[in-house]
């Protein structure tokens, strides 16, 4: 899932300064699951930003809130149709696609982030979050058991650890593992230490291609006749 | 066409002394040029770092060429966390061009422990694809498998961990860099002969040269900031325990004498086939540990 962290209120402050009728969205997914833009935190945020605008406002503002199933799906937008004629901008508290999504849908209104898009990760424990995939385009999971080097090792490089950590930690930050020594480890477990011993060249950092075609997922590759 | 000297000193089968000089954060460069006059004629090598511990410096190129043009022998640092594979084979035709043959390839330390923290860490290639790299451009083609116009010829060296808490791994590397074409390996910090001795029985088994990494320490307080605060440098208690013997003022004046002892032993022992000493900002020290440790002499 999408891992996001929601903005200061003096940022989001500053960004929706200049529109009277805000509307706050949130999105059901990925940031509902990590606390920082499903509809509870709509509505802490409204009523949040409320409390600022009594305290120091001049009264200029309107907000209203909504939460929409899912912010990066277009059929899911058309719900915001009616709820968008009357204000001047939108804060979004979807990830980076879905306030993307939201702007394109209403080119002619202002569309605001009200989180910052961390990472792709996985919870660790309760309320804390871990990233796990970098979306590079070229899984090679299976030759790491499991592990992924190019989130899990800071420099994320393929052909073991560098000779930096200690205590099986990262020089780059004592609180989190090495993920080449965690690989070697899983490796070892699975009898699989040969993966680790082969060479790997460097990656290739073309884009992955930015459309997927249903029919080219289905048929598991690159097959031209079916890719659409 | 080039050719190294200190490539042939490796064949010699003599003992080598390696030494290194970080280039100076910003414009004056007197001192490294005092030091390289320093050091030239004592040591078969000195390395230029490259933006070591991740902080900013004068070009690594340029060091080496001040090397070079002092009459020492120069090994060019590269690191793959300042630039990607195009920045970095222009860096290694650069140096050939100019005669610097001998190339120390590293992974380099994280951004998050240097002087830029906010920069964009690179690590396009890792130390293992670098030396590969290295060897491909000899063959006369870049990476991208366009010719070359002059193909270069390089004495390939790395580092190797031989005091990592958690060693297997790092042998598993160790064996990668042999076969993608490492012929001298610069160790990280050894202060426990135990474990030197130990990688030395595996290491034996390649036909590669292995120089062990002294780092003199100043006190056993920069022993514990070490500790705490430099990737991979694990210094062991009782090391840290002798320096605190030393007198007030006279901490360096131990450890000297310390990087002399374990120098003197690894030699009479013939444990490996010579030392690189770090003096980490004390560069001019290392004349006293060579005295101390009965190995002066004209390397010229």
């Amino acid at each position: 899932m999408i891992v996001a962290e929601q903005k200061s209120l003096e940022e989001i402050g500053r960004m929706i300064d200049a529109y009277g009728r805000v509307l706050i969205l949130g999105c059901g997914t990925c940031v509902t699951v990590c606390g920082a833009g499903g509809e509870r935190e709509v509505s802490l945020l409204h009523s949040a930003l409320r409390v600022a605008e009594a305290r120091g406002g001049n009264g200029a503002h309107a907000f209203s809130e909504y939460t929409l199933k899912r912010q990066c799906d277009p059929e899911f937008l058309d719900a915001l149709q009616d709820r968008v004629e009357d204000v001047d901008a939108i804060l979004s508290l979807g990830c980076g696609i879905g306030v993307q999504a939201v702007a394109e849908r209403f080119p002619n209104l202002r569309v605001l982030p009200g989180v910052n898009t961390s990472f792709m990760g996985m919870a660790k424990e309760w309320g804390i979050w871990d990233e796990r995939c970098a979306a590079c385009g070229d899984c090679r999971l299976d030759e790491t058991g499991g592990i992924c080097p190019i989130t899990r090792c800071t420099k994320g490089i393929l052909n073991g650890p560098c000779a930096g950590p200690k205590n099986g930690k990262c020089e780059a930050n004592k609180d989190m593992d090495c993920g080449w020594i965690l690989i070697y480890q899983r490796l070892g477990n699975l009898q699989l230490l040969e993966n680790m011993r082969r060479y790997y060249p460097p990656r290739d950092f073309r884009a992955p291609k930015r459309i997927v075609g249903k029919a080219e997922v289905y048929a598991g590759g690159d097959n031209e006749q079916l890719s659409i | 066409m080039s050719s190294s000297l200190f490539e042939e000193k490796l064949n010699s089968g003599e003992f080598l002394v390696t030494t290194e000089i970080g280039p100076p954060k910003g414009a004056d460069i007197s001192e490294m040029v005092h030091d390289i006059g320093l050091l030239k004629d004592m040591v078969d090598a000195i390395n230029v770092t490259d933006h070591q511990s991740s902080g900013n410096a004068v070009p690594l190129d340029r060091g080496c060429l001040l090397i070079k043009e002092h009459g020492g022998e120069p090994v060019l640092q590269v690191t793959c966390r300042d630039r990607n594979r195009l920045a970095i084979q222009a860096e290694l035709l650069l140096a050939y061009s100019r005669g610097i043959c001998n190339v120390l390839c590293l992974t380099g330390d994280s951004i998050d422990v240097g002087d830029h923290k906010e920069a964009k860490p690179v690590f396009d290639l890792d130390s293992v694809q670098l030396l590969k790299m290295a060897r491909i451009m000899e063959s006369g083609t870049d990476m991208g498998g366009n010719e070359l116009k002059g193909a270069p010829k390089f004495c390939l060296g790395t580092t190797v961990h031989p005091e990592a808490d958690f060693i297997e791994p790092q042998l598993i590397k160790f064996d990668k860099k042999v076969a993608a074409g490492a012929q001298f390996f610069q160790t990280q910090g050894i202060f426990d002969l135990a474990s030197l001795r130990r990688f030395m029985q595996y290491a034996s088994q390649f036909d590669v040269k292995i120089l062990a990494g002294i780092i003199v320490m100043a006190s056993a307080r920069m022993a514990k900031y070490m500790n705490a605060n430099v990737p991979g440098i694990i210094v062991p208690q009782p090391t840290i325990d002798e320096l605190a013997t030393a007198e007030k003022g006279k901490g360096l004046e131990k450890g000297i004498e310390m990087a002399a002892r374990l120098i003197k032993t690894i030699k009479e022992e013939k444990l490996c086939h010579g030392v690189h000493i770090m003096a980490v900002g004390n560069e001019r020290i290392v004349p006293d540990i060579l005295e101390a440790a009965e190995l002066t002499r004209v390397r010229a």
